[in-house]
């Protein structure tokens, strides 16, 4: 990418230290684990945004998201930056570009001494009704995820899970159909999907799902009709659309539905042993990682001659990249877990 | 092959047995000839595919992925079917082969042409279908289904009484077309003929409490503690049965020599100790064991106290009474005259108090406890009212100490219904409190609301799905008896332990001593047991 100043490398300028990833001719971070000075952030999901940083850099639907979700403690300073607007920091120019993981979530192209280093977050390739497409980048340097890197994990086609929903929904029309799915970004795709499907009766939400669900909303992600479970006579809910987060499946929320039937949307799902293990009847591939056929996808279209990992399973795709001829490290960055979609 | 791929999928996620049985049921009416036949022989035990092995699979699985990925990918999934099914990469979409097509080609096939064959076949198949393929020629399912289940779906999908289809199920072989045939009813119900099948056993309701019968019209003898199974022998071939109608012919060879008759006998397996049958736990050594050694075989002989004859030579006794039969049974051992047969003596009794008076002598001999049939029954299939009544030696109790819940399956998923409980002992800082069994029944729904409740508000620890509790709450646990067992910490193992009151008053200090449980243990010697 242009001319590049003698001898400097990326790793020179964008480190790994105990907070996160920091670029210092910016004076930035993306995603810390700690509370910062300034933070670039990513996306929304409670791995990669945090409360409690000074200046807070992100895109306008991130900005609002952490609003919803940490309130006052969302960062003191907060500053949206729509995608494609670039925004100079010191040394460096910076600049948001669609991952197509969840609303608002962002790849940040940082651009110093002429190179240009693509910090992608999570990302996905599959369409998703809910945000703007993953858009690659060419650059020097591309920092992939890595949650689903391994050639076991090809994710289904959407539709065809949300038909399987649609199946069960109208095979037991005396239960409830309890879908689990993360409350950021799965939950209201999941939504949107059904809608897609033709599906316009009435979804209830438990509680939890509410307010990520309602922002959505006003930000233009039309969802139709929501009602929230709290507020009905429990028998009234045989043969209809629940959405609940992951941990209300099995727990004593879900009691009070008549017979539900479970199932849980995740790129999880696709391994048998998982989707027994949280005791799933209906497991739903549905996820907003890229799976690995997105991810070797990925790494050609953007073409960098060097990739850092970051979360997952860094081994198997630092492996198909050298064997591709890319370079390729992992970096060990703390406080990523796997999420649970 | 998709419509048997889907069944399985189903099954693995489908927790409740009625459930289970709709599935398999509609598989079953809807299933051409012969697929369903290969389905209800896969479901029922596996199909055996010499050629095709594990070790061809990973051969493939590798080539499609590269080593170190297939490695990396084998240790996340830790299933090397699952693996393989969910690595391939499909190649196109002609319809894949049908349940039986597959079969027949990997029974013709031969072991250089396999794996090119199972390739060819998993590039055209999504990954349900490619998952199916390789579990079936891999053998064990596990999608919770066993023979006898698939034999209740039949007789559910079919409306045909189970013991029908059990009666001629082992003179049929794969793929059952003839069954279908007869179960769909366009041909004659099939004739097992001169083949060693298994008739279904008569069964036995408990006697409610406080019944009495007049003893003139009834049979009492014991009740014997050890595994009921029916002897088959017709034509010149011998087969075990037991109660489930499964053949264990291979785990008694010593029973088996001794069968040199032609008939169908009912009666009780035991273990010869030194002074008659030896206690139950020494015939749990010899079951479920494929191969018998010659030490085993010396230390533990065993051998049969027949109840019942249902056929001899050829003529079928079911339908004559009971008195009938049994003097018939009588002869027919005394012709034998093998110490390994012997017959279940009938008691005489004139009141009943004398059948209460045996009953509670029932523990004190090491019996099960009393059968009571009525004179003049015939051997009917299962449990019919009125005809013969068991009743079983009054349980034994202890007071004991919840330690651990875990949640329940199914509809009790939500719940902690599985409870660990503990007695007491001296240990090195006090007394201490050691696991003495589980229980998982027992309770009314209302209790298991507040069981569950209880747990929740007093948990130390979670593992997982399992919540160590404050040591506060007292069950008092029924159970039939209790063996030394080297495999259990507390050196004890209790025998159909159930909860039969939850003791909210009692305090838990007050609850058993091991050394009081230890002192019920019927065998001395703590018995050798390979796990
Ligand atoms: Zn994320
Ligand atoms: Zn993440």
């Amino acid at each position: 990418m242009g001319a590049m100043a003698k001898g400097l490398k990326p790793e020179d300028w964008l480190k790994v230290t105990p907070a996160g990833l920091y670029c210092a001719p910016g004076d930035f971070y993306v995603d810390p684990v700690r509370r910062v000075d300034r933070a670039v952030i990513t996306h929304g999901h409670g791995d990669h945004a945090r409360p409690g940083n000074k200046r807070v850099l992100a895109t306008p639907e991130t900005i609002e998201i952490m609003k919803t979700r940490f309130g006052e403690d969302a960062g003191r300073d907060l500053q949206d930056h729509s995608y494609g607007s670039t925004v100079s920091l010191d040394d460096v120019a910076l600049r948001f570009v669609p991952a197509g993981h969840v609303l608002g979530s962002a790849q940040v192209v940082i651009e110093h001494a002429g190179q240009r280093v693509v910090v992608s977050g999570d990302y996905k390739r599959a369409p998703d009704p809910t945000c703007p497409p993953f858009e690659p980048i060419a650059c020097d340097v591309f920092i992939t995820e890595a949650t689903f890197a391994l050639p076991v994990f090809r994710h289904a086609d959407a539709a065809t899970e949300i038909a399987k929903v649609l199946a069960a929904q109208a095979l037991f029309p005396e239960r409830a159909v309890l879908v689990g799915a993360y409350g950021l970004g799965k939950c209201q795709r999941v939504i949107a999907l059904l809608r897609q499907a033709g599906y316009d009766r009435p979804i209830w939400l438990h509680g939890a799902q509410r307010n990520l669900c309602d922002l959505y909303q006003r930000l233009g992600v039309d969802l139709g009709e929501l009602r929230d479970v709290a507020e009905t006579d429990k028998n009234a809910l045989a043969g209809e659309i629940i959405l609940a987060p992951p941990g209300a499946l099995n727990d004593r929320w879900s009691r009070r539905l008549p017979d539900p039937l479970t199932a849980m949307a995740s790129g999880w799902m696709r391994v048998r042993a998982r989707a027994r293990q949280r005791g799933v009847e209906l497991p739903l591939v549905i996820s907003d990682h890229a799976d690995w056929d997105e991810l070797t996808q990925t790494l050609k279209d953007v073409g960098a001659p060097e990739i850092w990992v970051t979360h997952g399973r860094e081994e198997a795709l630092v492996h198909w990249a050298e064997s591709n001829g890319i370079r390729a490290r992992a970096l060990s960055l703390i406080g990523r877990e796997d999420e649970d979609d | 092959m998709k419509a048997f791929a889907a069944l399985l999928d189903r099954l693995v996620y489908t927790p409740g047995r009625n459930a289970k049985l709709r599935l398999m049921g509609d598989y079953f009416r809807r299933a051409p000839d012969p697929d369903r036949g290969w389905a209800l022989t896969a479901l029922a035990g596996g199909i055996d595919f010499p050629h095709a092995k594990a070790g061809a699979i990973r051969g493939l699985a590798m080539e499609q992925a590269g080593e170190e990925l297939f490695r990396l990918s084998y240790d996340y999934v830790g299933d090397l079917a699952e693996t393989c099914a969910l690595l391939w990469q499909e190649t196109g979409t002609a319809d894949p082969p049908t349940l039986g097509e597959i079969v027949a080609r990997l029974h013709g096939a031969g072991r250089a042409e396999t794996p090119g064959l199972l390739a060819s076949w998993l590039g055209h198949m999504d990954v349900t279908e490619r998952w199916a393929l390789l579990k079936l020629i891999t053998g064990g399912l596990r999608v919770g289904v066993s023979a006898r289940l698939a034999r209740v779906a039949l007789s559910e999908a079919f409306d045909t009484p189970v013991e029908e289809i059990e009666e001629v199920w082992h003179g049929l072989a794969p793929p059952y077309s003839a069954l279908f045939a007869w179960l769909e009813g366009q041909a004659e119900k099939p004739d097992p003929g001169a083949l060693p099948v298994f008739r279904p056993f008569m069964l036995a309701h408990p006697l409610a409490d406080g019944v009495e019968l007049e003893p003139s019209a009834w049979l009492v003898e014991w009740k014997w503690d050890g595994v009921r199974v029916q002897l088959v022998s017709r034509g010149g071939e011998r087969r075990i049965y037991s109660r489930s109608g499964d053949d264990i012919s291979a785990t008694f060879p010593d029973v088996l020599e001794m069968m040199n008759f032609d008939g169908v006998v009912d009666g009780e397996l035991l273990v010869r100790g030194p002074t008659g049958e030896a206690p139950f736990n020494d015939l749990q050594q010899r079951l479920n064991r494929k191969t018998v050694s010659k030490k085993m075989l010396a230390e533990r002989p065993a051998f049969v106290r027949a109840y019942d004859l249902l056929m001899e030579a050829g003529s079928d006794l079911r339908d004559q009474p009971l008195t009938a039969r049994r003097t018939r049974l009588a002869a027919f051992i005394e012709r034998l005259d093998h110490p390994d047969l012997d017959l279940s003596e009938s008691i005489t009794v004139s009141e009943w108090a004398e059948v209460e008076a045996l009953q509670a002598e029932a523990r004190r001999l090491g019996r099960e406890g009393l059968m009571l049939k009525r004179r003049d029954s015939a051997y009917e299939a299962g449990r019919v009212k009125g005809l013969w009544y068991k009743w079983k030696r009054d349980p034994l109790t202890a007071d004991c100490v919840l330690l651990y819940a875990q949640r329940g399956h199914g509809k009790r998923s939500s719940y902690y219904s599985d409870f660990t409980f503990g007695a007491w002992r001296d240990g090195e800082t006090g007394q201490e409190l050691v696991p003495v069994g589980k229980a998982y029944f027992g309770f009314t729904d209302e209790e298991l609301r507040a069981l569950d409740k209880w747990v929740r508000e007093h948990t130390l620890n979670r593992f997982g799905p399992v919540r160590e509790v404050e040591k506060a709450l007292v069950f008092e646990v029924a159970f039939d008896s209790i063996h030394m067992s080297s495999r259990h910490k507390s050196g004890i193992a209790m025998r159909f332990p159930r909860i039969s009151r939850i003791r909210w008053d009692k305090p838990a200090a007050e609850a058993e001593a091991l050394d009081m449980l230890l002192a019920l243990a019927e065998n001395d010697a703590p018995s050798h047991e390979i796990s």
